[in-house]
């Protein structure tokens, strides 16, 4: 090794030491975070927040199904039962009587202050007549039996109030005691974490708790049930899968990519060596991706790791280059076309780095990161490494072959024109739906996952909230106060069938104020005795009865107001939790609106709902969950398209200068247009729509297939070039490693992955041939490469 | 949360009578008149008669009374409109009770309200004559023959039992003329049918 192979050695080592300490002392995550925005807008604040920390981001449904409905109950009851003990569930409820307990006793027992009825009004003689006449009349009526034995307490039907407001939300159907579905077929539980929904360790335990619990229920049966079996749905459980998922994904692909690249090199080289030397720049170059995404984001997400399959493709191509072509002057032939592709393809990548996609700007940094090291390793260290007998299988016969094959290529050009026009026609035809618009595009959660949980919640009744009004203010009283007076207001909206209902927390925990007003609104028990004594008259009904009353109105008139801490152990407690929530300027309170029916509210269901938030107190908004998310959604994508634009104007300006020929920098487009054009078109003809990653994946195809356009031109503009037969040949092995990497990629169950995947491994294979197609290598040169060669 | 669900269940918190589970003899006695009225029911595929009800509650001075219409479309959509002392109505449909009350409405699946249930199925199964579905909640024990007859239905369920302790029904072929309900807490109450209204 001379001096200067010595010193590159020296640093490369250095380097690599420095990066591998970098990438080990880093922070790995794969929650959703990739695809959050970086610098969020206030109201995709909200939004995050929801995503992250919201109520539904915490909400686990577990069916049951499977064996006879009494077992389904038994696992119901004994799995609640001991998931109520731990400490990681806000909520455990599966319709069951001990479930509901708590939330009876607390509704029943604060009913004085819970009710929006309590009224000075409502408590004199007159306005106690009309309550208790109307409440003796649903006595007989079919509620009769339901009615009854509350009556001596509660003869103005206050807890009837609360639940009239609270709306008629559908029930989940009740089998053998418990909440299942329509056909009985699935018992049902509703769970809800502790944990924050970003928490993805917490909510791995919480899933680990159920799915533990449901076994324990399940051996604890009297007799075997063996086709009892447990289905999980909800945000936590996505998360899990997806961190599992892509985790998994991640390793696997690499491992697969490698593995193939390794057998089609060693097939290639006939040379151990050789394939060892060649993955030095490989592994280089994924050391310092990984080590300058650590330093430029703070964390690694997994998700570049499986972008970064991607960049075994392209790194292994340079070493390709290097050992097939190797001869005395490659510093002067081919490194300067070689750094030209490199350049192209790190300005394709740089293109991603200002992404406000995260996912994409780890890409970005990760790949400019990775390549550059690469080629430099490829160029300045790997060289002095290569022992001088170094003996790899003569490429030149299979090189010839290839020539020989362009020669017919050749003649398809007219075939090209055929190709342009089918492209044109398949994507003009599909110009209405050809880029994707809905977040979930980007959603590495199954389909069939997300199919069932659309089911549970149907027959859960809790369908996915789209809207909510939400508003802030600087403390806990003022923000109830806000809540309850848009709650005033969204009321007759629910009451004309306008909307289905909306919740707040005002229903379960009244502001200070409120409480008070209700409070005074109760008379002193000598006044109630008196007002109640002469509201009786003309009524069948002996004041003895009512006794129950009187106590209870006076132990609700003199009560410490209701905090907080008295929803413990209900239900409400979680409600109030998820809607109340106190965040860095304040606290915030979230009304979710539901919608009539089944689906969304429909515009102008909408447009009155904004009315009500425009004169309503200040800081309300009406946020639209799935709206915002698709509005950031066609954020990404039109930035990811304005992106790869500006990648592609870089590409250009590059050739510009490298080239200086318009007519040599077209027939280096041409190709790369048209392969970019085939697989839109493919994409759209078979029926996906394009999302981020598909036009991500365009870039690549660029920036990957001007390599191979480069290398023809050079063919082209030195014809005479000896190790013309060699360049083919490397191009067509470098081009089936990265069709491979990619094509691994392609098979991935994460959606990202699958759509970077599918554009960029047949993109590559079309840009080469394409490139070979238009290359225009003069019959003379082909010719005159004889087996054995200069 | 289910406003119906909290309802029941407050409703059987406070109940709270621990109601004796009914016998289990398994199947209906009576003699084979029992099976021909039941046939004679099943034929019927519509009715509408007048009813006036009343009702004898523990806690009321005087009986509450109330009147309106009965309509019965085979084999299952049973509607019961009080227009005396106010309107209402109680429509059971496939299963799914719905409850009109002023401004009010309610939705719940029959299956799922127990307290509510006996009154309703009882009558219900024997208009569809359905033997099946009435001994399925009740024990039955049927007296008389076909001209005139009585029904006594003691629920099975637990549950059922804890708001309905005895019903009891008597008609003339495939007619009823009464349903009287003895409720667990000593309420009772009387339903009587006029006579079959014009479609």
């Amino acid at each position: 090794m001379n001096r200067p192979g010595m010193a590159g050695t020296l640093v490369w080592l250095l380097l690599a030491i420095l990066a591998a300490v970098i990438a080990t002392r880093t922070h790995y995550t794969t929650d959703l975070s990739a695809f959050l925005p970086r610098s969020p807008t206030a109201t995709q604040q909200l939004l995050v927040e929801q995503l992250r920390e919201g109520p539904a981001a915490r909400l686990i449904i577990a069916a049951i199904e499977g064996g006879s409905p009494a077992a389904r109950a038994q696992v119901s009851m004994k799995m609640s039962q001991a998931l109520r003990r731990q400490s990681g569930f806000a909520m455990v409820q599966n319709g069951d009587a001990a479930g509901l307990e708590h939330d009876r006793r607390f509704l029943f027992a604060h009913r004085y202050v819970l009710s929006d009825a309590v009224t000075a009004q409502r408590f004199s003689a007159a306005g106690l007549h009309e309550a208790i006449a109307a409440s003796i009349d649903s006595l007989a009526s079919p509620e009769g039996p339901l009615v009854k034995p509350l009556f001596p307490r509660d003869p103005t039907g206050e807890l009837l109030n609360i639940l009239d407001v609270a709306g008629s939300a559908r029930a989940p159907h009740s089998a053998e005691g418990i909440w299942s579905s329509a056909d009985g077929s699935r018992a049902l539980l509703v769970l809800q974490t502790r944990a924050a929904g970003s928490d993805t360790d917490a909510q791995q335990r919480a899933c680990n708790a159920v799915r533990g619990a449901f076994t324990r229920a399940l051996q604890e049966l009297p007799q075997d049930q063996p086709g009892v079996r447990l289905l999980l749905s909800g945000s936590p459980v996505f998360a899990v899968e997806a961190r599992d998922l892509i985790k998994g994904e991640a390793l696997k692909l690499s491992a697969i990519s490698a593995l193939l690249i390794a057998v089609l090199l060693l097939s290639v080289y006939r040379s151990v060596p050789a394939l060892v030397l060649g993955m030095v720049p490989v592994a280089s170059g994924a050391l310092a991706g990984v080590a300058a995404v650590a330093l430029g984001f703070g964390a690694v997400h997994g998700i570049t790791l499986g972008f970064g399959v991607t960049l075994i493709g392209e790194s292994v191509d340079y070493s390709i280059y290097l050992f097939v072509q190797r001869s005395a002057d490659w510093r002067r032939t081919l490194w300067p076309t070689l750094r030209l592709g490199v350049l192209t393809s790190i300005a394709g990548f740089a293109a991603l780095v200002p992404s406000s996609f995260q996912g994409l700007a780890q890409l970005g940094l990760y790949s400019i990161a990775g390549l550059t090291a690469a080629a430099l390793v490829t160029r300045y260290v790997l060289p002095a490494w290569l022992p001088e007998t170094l003996a790899i299988r003569d490429l030149r016969p299979a090189g010839t072959q290839v020539a020989r094959l362009i020669q017919h290529l050749h003649r398809l050009r007219p075939v090209l024109w055929v190709v342009l026009g089918a492209a044109a026609i398949t994507l003009y035809l599909h110009r209405g739906a050809l880029f994707s618009h809905e977040l979930t595009a980007l959603s590495p959660v199954p389909t069939s996952q997300q199919d069932l949980d659309e089911r549970l919640r149907a027959e859960l009744g809790a369908a996915d909230v789209r809207y909510m009004v939400v508003v802030t203010a600087p403390n806990r009283e003022a923000v109830l106060a806000a809540a309850q007076a848009l709650g005033q207001r969204l009321a007759p909206l629910a009451e004309a069938s306008v909307i289905g209902g909306f919740e707040t927390p005002t229903r379960y925990l009244p502001g200070l104020a409120v409480q008070r007003v209700r409070q005074l609104a109760l008379p002193e028990p000598t006044a109630l005795a008196a007002n109640l004594a002469r509201a009786l008259e003309g009524l069948p009904m002996d004041g003895k009865v009512l006794e129950p009353f009187l106590a209870d109105v006076e132990t609700a008139r003199t009560a410490a107001p209701l905090t907080r801490a008295d929803l413990d152990g209900t239900s409400f407690a979680a409600a109030i939790d998820a809607l109340l929530v106190k965040n860095g300027s304040g606290w915030s309170a979230l009304l979710p609106v539901a919608a009539l029916g089944s689906g969304d509210l429909d515009d102008a269901a909408v447009k009155r709902i904004r009315g009500v938030v425009a004169a309503g107190p200040e800081g309300a908004t009406l946020l639209d969950l799935k709206g915002e998310a698709d509005r950031l959604y066609g954020g990404y994508l039109r930035q990811a398209v304005e992106l790869a634009l500006a990648g592609f104007m870089v590409i250009l300006a590059l050739l510009l200068v490298a080239l200086r020929s318009p007519g040599r920098i077209a027939r280096v487009l041409a190709p790369l247009g048209l392969a970019v054009m085939s697989v839109a078109a493919l994409l759209a003809g078979s029926g996906s729509s394009l999302g981020i990653l598909h036009i991500v994946g365009m870039l690549l195809i660029v920036a990957v297939g001007s390599n191979y356009a480069l290398f023809f031109d050079r063919l082209r503009a030195d014809p005479r070039d000896g190790s013309q037969t060699l360049t083919l040949a490397s191009l067509l092995v470098a081009n089936l490693a990265t069709v491979l990497a990619f094509g691994v990629l392609a098979c991935s169950r994460v959606q990202v992955l699958a759509d970077l995947g599918e554009t960029v491994a047949p993109g590559a294979l079309l840009a080469l041939l394409f490139s070979a197609v238009l290359s225009g290598v003069p019959r003379a040169s082909a010719d005159a490469v004889a087996p054995g060669g200069p | 949360m289910s406003a119906r669900a909290l309802l029941l269940g407050i409703g059987m918190m406070l109940a709270g009578a621990s109601a004796t589970a009914a016998d289990t003899a398994p199947v209906a006695s009576g003699p084979s008149a029992f099976p021909e009225v039941m046939a004679l029911f099943a034929a019927r595929t519509h009715g509408r008669v007048t009813f006036t009800e009343v009702h004898e509650l523990a806690m009321l001075k005087q009986p509450l009374r109330s009147s309106g219409e009965l309509t019965y479309l085979a084999p299952d959509r049973l509607e019961k409109r009080t227009t005396e002392p106010k309107a209402e109505a109680l429509v059971l449909d496939h299963g799914m009770l719905t409850a009109q009350r002023g401004h009010r409405t309610y939705t719940v699946a029959l299956k799922d309200a127990p307290q509510v249930l006996p009154f309703v199925e009882s009558v219900r199964a024997t208009l569809a004559g359905d033997t099946a579905a009435l001994e399925r909640y009740f024990t039955v024990d049927f007296t008389g023959e076909v001209a005139r007859w009585q029904l006594t239905l003691t629920p099975r369920d637990a549950a059922i039992a804890r708001t309905v302790k005895l019903i009891r029904m008597q008609g003339e072929g495939a007619a009823i003329r009464s349903v009287e309900i003895l409720e667990s807490d000593g309420d009772r109450s009387l339903l009587s049918i006029g006579p079959e209204l014009p479609q």
